[in-house]
């Protein structure tokens, strides 16, 4: 198999990720397509590493994982902090810095 | 890894290209299964759907790992994302509600359509610039994964050498994370917890003035038919009790429904008729009257 299937199956996954982040309203479900969108990265970054034969891309990849965990982490707090005080978790009810 | 031997590891891959068999058809296979995952993802209402579809998804991707040579990256997706932060992913759904469905309503006329044209156009400039790039024959991993002794022997050789800054940011990062968390979920107490004795006297003083029962209210289930918490409990008339239901199953089922199998009758006729068929089916007599009062018993 070349890169190049792996490469576009990232690109795919990064885009479904990308639209869902775009038309999804549920802050939660928000959050999942941005991870859909950080794991197909991983792949493209362990693709790339396999193609040029070195682990700095596998490297890159659990670097990513270790953001992400930690992203995961404060965001989900975030969404639980704003739950509790608007009943809500829907990104557009989450609008009080706009007026 | 020296630049000489990156070079030799080129060429010598180059006629090697660590082909694994049968990838082809994981890939293909991975490959469906993660796609129509990923858009089921973001066409599910419920969110737990969503989430289910996410682990799919992921799993998929750690099988992906996994074919292309990177062993400690697949269980690493496994055990962290998988395991840690899907769980944090439903953990945080059941608090804020299982039943909570996104609503259909476009707030801006179109974005649907414009995502998906967006998306689509991304999918192509994407494809048109991998297909323009000069990518050439994977180089395998079987000469970096070789040169320290294996995959993770390998990562770790990087990780604490090439990349120690990085690692050790990294654990800053990690600290201001959890930091960050208590503070979000940290919730300081306005008002004195209310201790058993005020809940006491004030449980009573409501059923003074408005007549609610004051005590628990009545256990799901009736015990000699059914013991599921579905079940509501029967009133002494032998008219199903809503209150002996949790709120949100009662929400989801009829539960009002739920004694249909009585057809009407009580519960005692139902259960004569229930006694009846097994005899029956069994072939024993029906007793005269001794097992007549029997049953009245139960």
């Amino acid at each position: 198999m070349s890169p190049g299937h792996y490469l576009a199956l990232s690109a795919i996954l990064f885009t479904i990720g990308g639209v869902g982040v775009l038309v999804r309203r549920n802050a939660i479900v928000v959050f999942m397509c941005v991870e859909l969108m950080l794991n197909a990265c991983n792949l493209a970054f362990v693709s790339f590493s396999r193609m040029h034969g070195n682990l700095d891309g596998q490297i890159i990849a659990f670097f990513v994982m270790v953001v992400a965990a930690a992203e995961v982490v404060v965001g989900l707090a975030i969404i639980m902090t704003i739950f509790r005080t608007r009943r809500s978790s829907s990104v557009d009810d989450a609008n009080l810095l706009k007026y | 890894m020296t630049a000489g031997h990156l070079a030799t590891a080129h060429v010598v891959a180059g006629h090697v290209a660590d082909k694994q068999s049968g990838e082809p058809f994981f890939f293909w296979f991975l490959a469906i299964v993660s796609v129509a995952a990923a858009l089921g993802m973001i066409f599910m209402r419920k969110a737990v759907h969503s989430a289910l579809l996410l682990a799919t998804v992921m799993l998929s991707l750690a099988a992906l790992y996994a074919i292309q040579d990177a062993p400690f990256l697949a269980f690493v997706q496994v055990i962290v994302y998988t395991g840690a932060v899907l769980m944090l992913f439903l953990f945080v759904l059941m608090l804020v509600g299982v039943s909570s469905t996104d609503s259909l309503v476009e707030t801006l006329r179109g974005q649907r359509l414009w995502a998906a044209i967006g998306g689509i156009g991304f999918v192509v400039l994407l494809g048109v610039g991998f297909g323009n790039a000069a990518l050439g024959d994977s180089a395998g991993m079987k000469a970096a994964n070789t040169e320290h002794g294996g995959n993770i022997r390998g990562l770790a050789a990087m990780l604490f050498g090439k990349y120690v800054f990085a690692f050790e940011a990294t654990s800053a990062l990690l600290i201001t994370a959890a930091l960050g968390a208590m503070v979000l979920a940290h919730r300081e107490r306005t008002s004195p917890k209310a201790t058993q004795r005020t809940l006491s006297v004030e449980r009573f003083r409501r059923a003074a003035q408005t007549g609610a029962h004051p005590g628990p209210l009545p256990g799901p289930g009736t015990y000699a038919r059914h013991n599921a918490v579905d079940m509501p409990a029967l009133l002494p008339d032998g008219t199903p009790s809503e209150l002996s239901v949790n709120p949100v199953i009662a929400a989801r089922t009829d539960t009002a429904h739920r004694h249909t199998d009585l057809d009407g009758q009580t519960e005692r006729q139902a259960l004569d008729r229930d006694v009846r068929a097994v005899r029956t089916a069994t072939g024993t007599a029906e007793p005269e009257t001794g097992a007549a009062t029997e049953e009245d018993e139960k």
